[in-house]
């Protein structure tokens, strides 16, 4: 186990994650349950991220894998990668469901979330996709300080792009921008293409 | 309050970060602008990145769950041959629907056989609302995908975010607000444009359509803002109350 499986490389033999899909739009559930192992770990590590409850994390998983499933038949490889889309349906969830507990009055959550610090090694201490995980560290030293920050807030911790502000004391343009150079500074180092 | 131009929102857009009224503006701006579409997919892609490198071994039973669960779980048709349009924002919804509903009146009036004159009237007007919220919804779309388009948004006191959308160049702006509440009985939600102090009408909000985005009526000409207030139904010549938000619109 010195490799990390990344997903969507070409370094797993078998049908990818892209194929797969393909064949859980024809309602295999075979193909399915392959899918759930190459993406329930960033799956859940992200949405734990999010809503560090472990109870609601799981809640949520399984939320956006049965997504996965009804809404398979529409995924459109021309729009990107399998992963992508299905992290991005993760991401999508887990943040409404920390902002609807915000609505609810949660406040006292809330006021934990903008007290914490940004603690992106906490995430990764629980990382287990070794070397994906290295990578992206290795680029996210090539941010400044206010671009890292303004990313992982929202990414990692599902604060919306006002509360990031707040929470750096910048002005709002200020987190905008940052949040897409910073994004584009990663997309350079990672060698991402789409 | 903040004002940015439209295209340099993807970073927050792809991070979930933008309210609801703007994440609405940017995909109404998306279907229209391609380079800005492409920067979408590259940076969801990047964020992706971000969630893999935190990935974690999930516990097993879980996978039972999700199993069990997809076993009785159906599936959505694909694209297609769905009611409407796979993407894009309230406008093109809106065109799908309008589209929908004057087919339905069109077949319902057709249905009967031998046409009676009263049925042609309704079906002719049904058109005519039909083809009036079409022409509107293509204004919405095309203030969100002009060039210079910029925003503002701001809270209103409900809690409910509302956002405006400026084209100095086609003269128009859009009003996008997600979770108004429903306005008191009697009473009507009316758009306003700030002439320097002086409040010009802008046209009332369709009640049916209160959550979507609306174009304001008339030019935008040397308005410096916009409000909304609450007024009697019919709307005012002036405003009857204090506005629940004023917007300026950004410098261009």
């Amino acid at each position: 186990m010195k490799e990390a499986v990344f997903i969507g490389g070409p370094s797993s033999a078998g049908p990818d994650l892209q194929e797969l899909l393909a064949l859980v739009a024809r309602g295999d559930q075979e193909a399915f349950s392959r899918v759930y192992d190459l993406a329930s770990g960033p799956v859940l590590g992200l949405v734990r991220s999010v809503l560090r409850d472990p109870a609601q994390s799981e809640e949520v998983v399984q939320e956006v894998l049965l997504e996965v499933w009804r809404t398979a038949p529409r995924f459109r490889s021309d729009r990107g990668s399998a992963m992508t889309w299905i992290l991005t349906l993760a991401h999508r969830r887990a943040v409404d469901r920390v902002r609807s507990a915000q609505a609810a009055g949660d406040r006292e959550r809330r006021a934990a979330l903008l007290e914490r610090t940004p603690a992106y090694d906490e995430v990764t201490e629980q990382v287990e996709a070794g070397l994906e995980r290295e990578q992206v560290r290795r680029c996210l030293r090539t941010l400044t300080e206010l671009q890292r920050q303004s990313v992982t807030l929202a990414y990692y911790r599902g604060l919306a792009y006002r509360e990031v502000a707040e929470l750096l004391s910048v002005p709002l343009g200020t987190v905008k921008t940052r949040m897409r150079d910073g994004l584009i500074r990663l997309r350079d180092c990672l060698g991402v293409s789409a | 309050m903040t004002a940015a131009d439209l295209h340099t929102l993807t970073g927050a857009y792809v991070l979930h970060a933008l309210e609801p009224g703007e994440r609405a503006a940017f995909e109404g701006h998306l279907d229209a602008c391609p380079p800005c579409a492409q920067e979408v997919r590259e940076l969801a892609a990047t964020a992706a990145r971000l969630g893999s490198a935190a990935a974690v071994s999930p516990p097993p039973a879980l996978k039972e769950q999700v199993l069990r669960r997809i076993a009785t779980e159906r599936q959505d048709p694909p694209r297609g041959r769905a009611r409407s349009r796979p993407s894009g924002g309230g406008g093109a919804r809106g065109r799908a629907m309008s589209r929908f509903a004057l087919a339905a009146c069109l077949a319902a009036a057709a249905a009967f056989g031998g046409v009676a004159a009263w049925q042609q009237r309704a079906a002719q007007d049904a058109r005519g609302r039909a083809e009036a919220a079409e022409q509107r919804s293509q204004a919405v779309v095309a203030v969100l995908a002009a060039p210079d388009a910029k925003l503002a948004t701001a809270r209103l006191p409900s809690g409910a975010n509302s956002t405006v959308v400026v084209s100095r160049g086609q003269d128009k702006a859009v009003f996008l607000t997600s979770g108004l509440p429903k306005a008191p009985r009697g009473m009507v939600y009316q758009l306003w444009y700030d002439d320097g102090g002086t409040m010009r009408g802008a046209g009332l909000m369709d009640p049916a359509t209160e959550s979507d985005a609306v174009l304001l009526a008339g030019p935008v000409g040397a308005a410096s803002g916009m409000g909304l207030t609450v007024e009697p139904a019919g709307g005012s010549a002036h405003p009857t109350s204090d506005p629940l938000v004023l917007l300026s619109f950004p410098a261009t």
